[in-house]
């Protein structure tokens, strides 16, 4: 077997070296040799968004990216927003609007929405945006349809969406 | 006291008592873990020496496994063991069956069943060895039998046959012979089936996901032949389970016999495709409703005839008739249910098992008979709500449908309705109303929890009750703090450990009346200490914030009447109530839609629900648990549907990518409407149950609106743009 190729991934702050299988996910890196459960596994095929973590800053879905792919790179997880003790105000806010039930997609989903507003900020369109070049009119469609990559099987998606706007309407930090 | 409920509790205790939490919209307690991603799921505990396994599929689609070539895995990097042991499951166990499911893993009976288990030290390892493992079989795929055929099916249960069905039609003013069809469903958790097994000497701990535990314990226990009190299951976090988690399956014990020969922790977890392809499919359904009514518009005649299919000898079938059989009068009646044996994966729980199907194709022939009968849909229900169940004359216990209508009716704004199809045009899009009734039987379960109220005056709740999503940590410790009068923050609700009493499990809507029954008769026995040290009946008893008294008397610290903790184990029981009084829960959908003219889309624009469902024991989480269903019925009218390849009977579409659940962007506004009922006759804590009923009709609300708008009446779900296309009206011709 080839030299196991090594790379420095930042997660949460922290400095980690990975040296492992070449085929070990990101999501995978994070759960088993982090034990950084928080992100979750909900189909290993970049359906659900359950995985979903911010690489840079960007929103993607770790469980369709190796590890080792990510040598220099600063990934945040749900961990990195805010402990139980210490939450954020997006995690907050999911929890007063009750935007989760069973839990399982909620992480994917605050980093999505956390990556999300960033997008919005800078001005990024959507497929629901009128004029893709224009600035973007933010409404419940909007974010409807950026969060469409995170799925919530227990259907909590009104809720969700109580609380993101929440949090973007009183420009808290996410 | 005795444990099971056999006349209704009038006290209306929790109506007394002063705490004033019960019913609040509290915030989940277990909430702040979940969002911080720090409430472990199974899969989530950290065992040293853990190896992992994955589970094979048969490429067959019935047969027999003659021989797996082990050894060419075996030199594999890391590969530990292949398992294909007679003990491993081929099906999947049903809800509360308490016993081993079908097991012999080596006989095939459905494509991609799982017929072993590789285990290696990494989860690449074992994936990489399960893909390149040979197996030879004994292929009878020729023998199976792939699609349904209602032509060969048997009665599932007795038939209901009452009066003179065909007589009462000839003779009806009004009659709607229509044929509804509805696909197979999954319950498509995010939480994939995982188990962590472990064992210590003969002694077996599972971190599993799982909805019943002291059910799963027995099940876990026969499947490997050791008794049931060697077997501690842990299932506090459950990504969800909507019934494919009733019952233990092939993870589980798969993980159970790796770990005992290997002599290490084993950890499985199936893929979101084996989820889909092995667990449990909700069964597709052939529905002929058969309505008759007199001029005013009252049904004579009501027949309701389904076909459902099942792998040979399971004794589940989707209860499509659950509702019909007391929801609307019509005396004349004939209820059948038959059901076809047939080589797809286990068909189950999931759900609302029987109404989530049943009463879409119910709701949908109600509004074709109002169509004939041009009287609006709500009235029709309203004329029709009967007095007795039909042929049985039994009694209701309270019942809010009509409440329910009239309250969603105002609130969605159903008066601006046009009664006639294709009457409203937005751009390219046909806007229509639709609605229907909600209607879900009402279930008592046995169950059992302890209640220890502390000498430092917090209050510990302890049971196996697991929570799904549903609110199970949130409810109990309500009724707890509620009942023995300490604030919230005093109590903590620990669940989902087989080392605690047995709750009723989550299923059937049952949990919270059930396990919250039996918190509630705990927190009496510690009443009825407390009173003891008031020298006072322990009705008389007042208690909040941590103080006891009497009226008229001054209030000392609760604390001051204890000699230690109290601990107390209440039970509750299912007894005479349950036969003497239909108990059920009740409610209406209402849905405004735009169907695209030129491709046939069908967007969901708003949707109100209204439910009935006895005492509301939390409003926030019991009206997320209204939003879930509502989710899930928009989902059933226009996207979810499983494929099956007729060639070799396997599951096409087999993930989230291709079984569509609603995502974001599918969910309008939503609102929900909570009736205020108190039910007696259902629990102690006048509660029903409502994790089901808000799906349970809601597909044919969508249905409806559907027809509404565009004047096509489809039959056959979900609504999908290419059914619609064909019928269509003239999209350049405009409102009519």
């Amino acid at each position: 077997m080839a030299q196991s190729p090594a790379a420095r991934i930042a997660v949460n702050g922290v400095t980690y070296e990975f040296d492992g299988d070449v085929r070990r996910s990101l999501l995978d890196f994070l759960r088993r040799d982090l034990g950084l459960t928080g992100t979750k596994k909900g189909c290993d095929h970049g359906q659900c968004g359950a995985c979903t973590v911010m690489v840079n800053g960007r929103r993607i879905n770790s469980c369709l990216s190796l590890a080792v792919m990510h040598d220099g790179d600063e990934v945040t997880t749900i961990e990195g927003l805010g402990a139980a003790d210490n939450l954020s105000a997006l995690q907050k806010a999911f929890v007063s609007h009750d935007g989760f039930q069973c839990g399982y997609c909620t992480p994917g989903q605050i980093c999505s929405a956390a990556a999300m507003m960033e997008e919005i900020r800078e001005g990024w369109p959507s497929f629901a945006s009128e004029d893709v070049a224009g600035r973007v009119h933010l409404d419940d469609e909007e974010i409807r349809e950026r969060m469409s990559g995170n799925l919530c099987r227990c259907g909590a998606y009104a809720n969700i969406l109580t609380a993101i706007k929440e949090v973007m309407e009183s420009g808290a930090k996410p | 006291m005795k444990d099971s409920y056999d006349s209704p509790d009038d006290r209306n205790l929790l109506d007394q008592t002063r705490q004033g939490v019960i019913g609040q919209p509290l915030d989940r307690p277990e909430g702040r873990l979940k969002v911080a991603g720090q409430a472990p799921y199974a899969a989530e505990y950290d065992r040293p020496d853990c190896a992992e396994g994955v589970l094979v599929g048969a490429t067959i689609t019935k047969g027999r496994v003659k021989a797996i070539n082990r050894d060419a895995v075996l030199g594999m990097p890391g590969v530990l063991a292949v398992f294909s042991a007679p003990e491993m499951l081929r099906r999947a166990a049903q809800g509360g069956a308490g016993e081993a499911p079908m097991q012999d893993v080596r006989q095939v009976e459905f494509p991609l069943q799982p017929i072993a288990l590789v285990v290696a030290e990494t989860f690449e390892q074992a994936t990489h060895a399960a893909k390149a493992l040979v197996v030879e079989y004994d292929d009878q795929s020729s023998k199976a039998v792939l699609v349904p055929s209602p032509g060969r099916a048997e009665p599932a249960k007795d038939p209901t046959e009452n009066g003179d069905l065909e007589g009462a039609l000839k003779d009806a003013a009004h009659v709607v012979d229509v044929t509804y069809t509805t696909p197979g469903h999954a319950s498509a958790a995010m939480e994939p089936h995982a188990a962590i097994a472990e064992w210590d000497g003969d002694s077996l701990t599972l971190h599993g996901s799982l909805q019943m535990v002291k059910y799963n314990v027995d099940e876990l226990a026969d499947s490997v032949g050791i008794p049931s009190d060697r077997v501690r299951i842990v299932s506090a976090y459950v990504g969800g389970g909507f019934g494919s988690k009733l019952g233990i399956s092939h993870e589980a014990v798969a993980a159970t016999i790796a770990s005992r020969q290997l002599g290490r922790p084993v950890r499985v977890v199936m893929t979101r495709q084996q989820v889909f392809q092995a667990v449990m499919r909700r069964s597709e359904t052939v529905q002929r409703i058969r309505l008759g009514a007199d001029s005013d518009g009252r049904l004579t005649a009501l027949g309701h005839e389904a076909f459902v299919s099942n792998l040979p000898e399971e004794s589940f079938s989707e209860p499509v008739l659950q509702a019909t059989q007391f929801l609307y009068g019509g005396e004349n009646r004939r209820l059948t249910l038959n059901i076809s044996r047939i080589n797809r994966l286990t068909a189950g729980s999931v759900r609302a098992p029987g109404e989530a199907v049943g009463m879409p194709a119910l709701e949908s022939a109600m509004d074709e008979l109002a169509v004939a009968l041009h009287l609006d849909p709500v009235e029709l229900r309203k004329r029709n709500v009967p007095d007795q169940v039909p042929g049985e004359g039994t009694p209701y216990s309270s019942r809010k449908l009509v409440e329910a209508l009239d309250a969603g009716a105002r609130a969605f704004g159903w008066d601006r309705r046009r009664p006639l199809p294709c009457q409203q045009r937005e751009g390219e899009w046909w806007i229509g109303m639709g609605m229907a009734s909600a209607a879900r039987v009402n279930i008592l379960a046995k169950a059992e929890a302890r209640v220890t109220l502390r000498g430092d005056g917090t209050v510990l709740v302890e049971t196996d009750q697991t929570d799904i999503g549903t609110g199970s940590y949130a409810i109990l410790g309500q009724i707890a703090a509620e009942m023995l009068g300490q604030p919230i923050e005093r109590t903590s609700v620990h669940l989902g450990d087989s080392l605690f009493p047995q709750g009723a499990g989550s299923g059937g809507s049952w949990a919270a009346s059930s396990t919250g029954s039996a918190v509630f008769r705990a927190c009496e026995a510690i009443r009825a200490e407390l009173a003891r040290g008031l020298n006072c009946a322990p009705d008389d008893l007042q208690l909040r914030d941590g103080m006891a008294w009497v009226e008229g008397t001054e209030p000392r610290p609760v604390t001051d009447l204890m000699d230690g903790d109290i601990a107390r184990i209440g039970r509750i029981e299912p007894g005479e109530l349950m036969e003497k009084v239909k108990q059920a829960t009740y409610g209406a959908f209402f849905c405004e839609v735009a169907v695209n003219a030129f491709t046939g889309e069908t967007r969901v624009r708003r949707m109100t629900g209204a439910f009935g469902f006895g005492r509301v024991l939390n409003a926030k989480t019991a009206r997320s648990q209204c939003l879930g269903g509502m989710v899930w019925g928009i989902g059933m009218a226009l996207t979810e549907e499983l494929q099956f390849d007729h060639r070799d009977g396997h599951l096409t579409n087999h993930d989230l990518a291709e079984y569509h659940v609603p995502v974001h962007r599918d969910i309008p506004e939503m609102e929900v409407l909570l009736i205020e009922e108190r039910d007696a006759a259902a629990s102690p804590l006048q509660a029903k149950g409502v994790g089901e009923l808000g799906i349970c009709g809601a597909a044919g609300a969508v249905a409806n609106a559907i027809y509404n708008a565009c004047g096509v009446r489809l039959r056959d779900f979900p609504m999908t743009p290419d059914k619609l296309l064909a019928d269509l009206p003239d999209p350049f011709a405009g409102p009519t």
